[in-house]
């Protein structure tokens, strides 16, 4: 799952021992033997079932096949990896194999070099997850390996849809805009949004610009982190017109996403507003937030719509997935248990398990519901998946990005300020 | 008043004293560095030393990882202070601060002095406006955040009496957010300051209102001439507490919040994690982190000078003779 940003009180813990680690020093271990024994400590984010067992039980069978391998398992909360992390990283004794999220974050916890470049380990068989992979990469060089992709698109209830008289999903913004009319005639909110929590409001901005902005400008002025062409500033005027259209839920700007049943997800889920830009974990967020045992069949997935007239392919999705990194001292080892992961059997457990997409496209059968089998489907078929810019910036930049989008939903700032904060957190200013 | 102490056992102790001075002051240096070393220790290492380091952090541009080469000298400070959000945030925490000393003073001294009537079921009633401070500040961030929801807990009692045209959007406005988390900070720490003010009821002699009573006084007199200045002490210590606590708001504007929308609620401390973690500059969050302590530090100084150090002088035997 995508971090959900939730409060850490873990944040203030590891201010202390961010201060305190730094009184410890300590010498670095040296690399182990190529071969000979070797125990990775595994640090994950599925803390809950089914996926705490899941990875127990991938350790468990890879150590069988190969007993020179044991593991020492650690399910963290999600939450606590952007603190945990980089103290780890300078700490005498950081994981071996850990959660990475790929983009700006894993950049700068290369700067530590403690992060093992895999690229030689891997490249027999990377190609084989198709482009997902690149978004792990630094400089060209693969430093983490994905395990499941993510891509965000609208999840819509089929029973609301039909209520207000809409017959088949939207898929250009005209479309679009006549569907959340026809909801507002009949008394739906049209979308919800945890606009709290920031990053769902900008999913909106990245998907207008993936729409305004030619997949080369996309590349290019991102990897840079220098935004210069029109596009981006066309894309917050995109945004704010849509705004002005009013289409969120009331009191959108203090709902959480994903917390309780008067969050985002959960007034999808149980029927308060028909549609809701997300990623494809949101279903199993909001079966957990009602009572209907029929959920999935009511949900429905459509790709942002096109933006007549827009440079961009229309045909490209926004998302990002969750993978691994292995640290330096045992890295052969574990990239050879990266491999493990990508494989057909074990991405077949991961589908089933609904953590997220299979990057082996082998498993995508296995997914739990149909509209998964068809978000799979869409994200085969697009010309490729952006990586959600908070993740793509370094960290500091994507957040600003954040903040100056959140500030356009709050009705403050413009379009230009948007790319204004991006450029200037780029250079170092706050 | 007890008669002066008579002079021969401080007579006694001198001489003993100079009798076995080394042997004395060994002992007494072994008894410090025993008693103080422990916690002398543990204050250097979690408190002296990481605001040391805070300092010296402060002074580079650091993302957490590799080595500090980049010094900045106090760019990290100027770009604080030269940022709109990080003054607000400050006006924020001045505003929750005096906020608690014009409303929830006034608030906690009035419930105080009710419950510290003899009615019916008054320990229930204690019990119950205390019951909030028991819970920890996340639970009531969380129990509120999903209370003050559009349509949920707050608006329908609103609704349901008949106020319906007070409903607003508690935490979705940025006009009125920061009032919106005053009103649950002072829903859960109200029983803390009338707690503390019972207490400092119990300080005060019943002759004293006896005697005030005799004298013609009413009831309002008494309470304003003769039980408020005796709870002066109890007031002056609750402001330095209450003033302290809104300087370092952070656990309920982060979960309800998250300092928005469009840093409406920001205090100095959620900016602190939200630009020093959540962006990796750690630097600048150190800066934040030593702005913040500079800023209580002095307060706590210049109240402990001029505030309460009437308390410590006697002010309440002099009050009373």
């Amino acid at each position: 799952m995508r971090p959900s940003r939730r409060f850490p009180l873990a944040a203030l813990v590891a201010a202390a021992a961010l201060v305190l680690s730094a009184c410890g020093g300590g010498g670095d271990e040296g690399p182990a033997a190529a071969s000979g024994p070797v125990t990775l400590t595994w640090w994950h984010n599925g803390t809950a079932e089914p996926v705490r067992s899941l990875w127990q039980q991938v350790a468990d069978d890879y150590h069988r096949e190969h007993p020179d391998v044991s593991f020492t398992v650690q399910p963290i909360q999600n939450e606590e990896f952007p603190t945990k992390v980089p103290l780890a990283l300078q700490s005498a004794t950081p994981p071996d194999l850990y959660q990475q999220w790929g983009g700006g974050d894993e950049a700068s916890q290369v700067e530590s070099g403690r992060v093992a470049d895999l690229t030689s380990s891997v490249q027999g068989w990377i190609g084989g997850l198709g482009s997902t992979a690149q978004g792990w990469q630094v400089g060209g060089k693969q430093y983490g390996v994905p395990y499941v992709q993510h891509v965000v698109g609208f999840w819509y209830r089929k029973d609301l849809f039909a209520q207000a008289g809409i017959t088949a999903p939207p898929t250009t913004m005209a479309d679009f805009a006549a569907a959340v009319g026809k909801l507002k005639a009949a008394g739906i909110a049209p979308i919800a949004l945890g606009g709290k929590d920031r990053w769902p409001d900008a999913f909106y901005y990245d998907y207008f610009a993936v729409r305004e902005c030619s997949p080369q400008v996309l590349k290019d002025e991102i990897a840079a982190v220098k935004l210069q062409d029109p596009c981006w500033v066309k894309a917050g005027q995109d945004l704010q017109g849509f705004l002005a259209t009013q289409p969120f839920q009331t009191g959108f700007n203090g709902t959480p996403a994903q917390q309780g049943a008067g969050s985002s997800a959960g007034l999808v889920a149980n029927g308060k507003a028909a549609m809701e830009l997300q990623g494809d974990w949101d279903p199993s967020t909001m079966s957990s937030l009602t009572d209907d045992k029929d959920l999935d069949a009511k949900l429905g997935w459509f790709p942002f719509p096109s933006v007549p007239g827009a440079a961009g392919d229309p045909a490209v999705l926004l998302g990002g997935g969750d993978g691994f990194s292995c640290t330096t001292r045992a890295a052969a080892a574990c990239a050879g248990f990266l491999q493990y992961l990508t494989s057909t059997p074990v991405q077949k457990k991961i589908a089933e398990a609904g953590s997220g997409l299979p990057v082996n496209a082998d498993a995508v059968a296995s997914l739990k519901s149909e509209s998964l089998k068809a978000v799979a489907e869409q994200t085969r078929k697009a010309s490729s998946v952006q990586m959600y810019f908070d993740r793509a910036f370094p960290t500091a930049v994507g957040q600003a990005l954040n903040d100056a989008v959140a500030n356009l939903f709050a009705g403050q700032g413009n379009p230009e300020a948007v790319v204004q904060a991006v450029n200037q957190a780029a250079t170092g200013n706050k | 008043m007890a008669a002066p102490a008579p002079p021969r056992p401080l007579a006694r102790t001198v001489h003993s004293a100079r009798e076995r001075p080394a042997r004395r002051r060994g002992r007494t240096r072994l008894e410090l560095a025993l008693l103080l070393g422990p916690s002398l220790v543990l204050f250097a290492g979690f408190v002296l030393v990481p605001i040391g380091i805070a300092v010296y952090y402060s002074l580079y541009s650091w993302n957490g990882f590799g080595p500090l080469t980049n010094f900045v000298g106090l760019q990290n400070y100027a770009d604080a202070f030269g940022g709109a959000v990080f003054r607000g945030a400050i006006g924020h925490n001045v505003v929750i601060a005096v906020l608690s000393i014009v409303i929830q003073l006034p608030l906690s001294i009035g419930l105080a002095l009710l419950l510290d009537r003899k009615l019916k079921g008054r320990t229930v009633l204690r019990m119950v406006v205390f019951a909030p401070y028991v819970l920890s500040e996340a639970i009531t961030a969380v129990i509120w955040l999903l209370m003050l929801q559009p349509n949920g807990f707050v608006d329908e009692l609103l609704r349901g009496v008949g106020l319906g045209g007070l409903v607003h959007q508690w935490l979705a406005d940025p006009g009125l957010v920061l009032y919106t988390l005053f009103v649950v900070m002072t829903w859960k720490y109200l029983g803390f300051g009338i707690i503390l003010l019972l207490a400092g009821l119990q300080g005060v002699p019943p002759e004293l209102r006896e005697a005030a009573a005799l004298d013609g006084a009413t009831g309002w007199q008494t309470t304003r001439h003769v039980v408020l200045p005796l709870l002066g002490p109890t007031i002056r210590i609750w402001v330095f507490l209450s003033v302290i606590g809104s300087l370092q708001l952070f656990d309920l504007v982060w979960i309800m919040t998250l300092g928005g929308p469009a840093n409406a609620s920001t205090t100095m401390a959620s900016y602190l994690v939200d630009h020093g973690f959540k962006r990796y500059e750690f630097g600048f969050g150190s800066a934040v982190a030593v702005v913040l302590f500079a800023i209580c530090f002095v307060f706590a100084l210049v109240y402990q000078r001029f505030a309460l150090r009437r308390d410590t002088a006697g002010a309440l035997t002099r009050a009373v003779s």
